[in-house]
């Protein structure tokens, strides 16, 4: 119990002061060039890795998940909205489930 | 009063959104083993999507606490970026306590609408497009947290990845332009399975930190400049 409210502190204070120093105490541009590059990538590289194998273990089922992660990868390549790609992975998730042990 | 219901408006959509997207990080958390309550006070505490799903899995995990610091610290340094982009847009009436306040609740989201406004930001429209995204993420979370154990055991594991589909939406859309920014996904992708079934004594969080760090090392190394002035601009 005391380890999990702990855990949530580390959490929320870590999330708050990543947020907070830039905007009270920076106030001028970073120069650095690879430091700049290194920050654009960094949120493209830690949902690649979260989402990546992650996603097929999702649905606790191989098969749905991958029908899942196929509709979402056909829906967020053009362009929809996050929550249609969202909700339409989970659709698909449930179809799958509903539908394979049939065939 | 004006500049907040501004907000308020903008950001409802933003809301909507996270209702849905809060309700499967909600069941996620529950599975996890962790109380409805505990899962609401991370929402509350947090208000941010990857951090959380990343740090329920390490609670999980007994991770330690230094565990937990670095993930969320790879995880969310992107957040710096977004405030240190906001500093140059914020009117006069930023002082401290509305630094302070604001700090709390840019997300992607809520940077993405607030850096699209033409005019300077004034501290009441951030707290109306703060607030009324919180709403959502947090009644979403307890609802999910909630309801999550009554819903059909196959409706709440295809609910399980809704998050990842927005995760792929966030990301896949500027991969199309972007060569850079797809080479860091395949390479974090990549990294991330190989380490998953090669290195399997290693945690979730490190495989992870390692994962991202390298790909973006990788990116910023030798797809730099044009991809990034020109995004950073918009993102």
């Amino acid at each position: 119990m005391t380890r999990i409210l702990l855990s949530i502190a580390v959490m929320a204070l870590t999330t708050y002061f990543i947020r907070m120093i830039p905007l009270v105490f920076i106030r001028r541009k970073i120069e650095n060039q690879f430091v700049k590059n290194l920050l654009y990538y960094i949120p493209y590289a830690v949902l690649s890795a979260m989402t990546i194998p992650s996603i097929f273990y999702a649905t606790n089922d191989l098969p749905s998940s991958i029908a899942g992660t196929v509709v979402a990868v056909i829906m967020a390549f053009f362009g929809l909205p996050l929550i249609v790609v969202a909700l339409s992975a989970s659709a698909a998730a449930y179809l799958a489930m509903l539908l394979l042990p049939l065939i | 009063m004006h500049e907040f219901r501004k907000g308020f408006v903008q950001g409802v959509s933003i809301a909507l959104g996270y209702l849905s997207v809060s309700f499967s990080f909600g069941i996620l958390a529950v599975q996890s083993g962790l109380t409805v309550w505990q899962a609401v006070l991370i929402s509350v505490t947090n208000l941010t999507s990857a951090g959380q799903v990343a740090g329920v899995g390490l609670i999980a995990e007994h991770a330690a606490f230094a565990e937990l610091f670095l993930a969320e610290l790879v995880i969310n340094i992107r957040y710096a970026l977004m405030t240190l982009a906001l500093s140059q847009k914020t009117d006069r009436s930023f002082r401290l306590p509305q630094r302070l306040l604001t700090s709390y609740g840019v997300t992607d989201e809520i940077f993405a609408v607030a850096s699209l406004q033409p005019e300077p930001l004034k501290p009441k429209y951030m707290y109306g497009l703060i607030l009324i995204s919180f709403l959502g993420w947090t009644c979403g979370t307890w609802l999910g947290a909630a309801a999550g154990t009554l819903l059909p055991v196959k409706l709440t594991n295809a609910l399980g990845i809704a998050l990842y589909g927005m995760f792929l939406a966030i990301i896949l859309p500027p991969a199309r332009k972007s060569r850079g920014i797809l080479a860091v996904i395949l390479i974090a992708a990549a990294i991330s399975v190989f380490l998953k079934f090669a290195v399997t004594s290693l945690s979730g969080g490190f495989a992870m930190i390692i994962a991202s760090v390298i790909a973006a090392v990788i990116g910023a190394a030798f797809f730099p400049a044009d991809d990034a002035e020109s995004k950073e601009a918009d993102a």
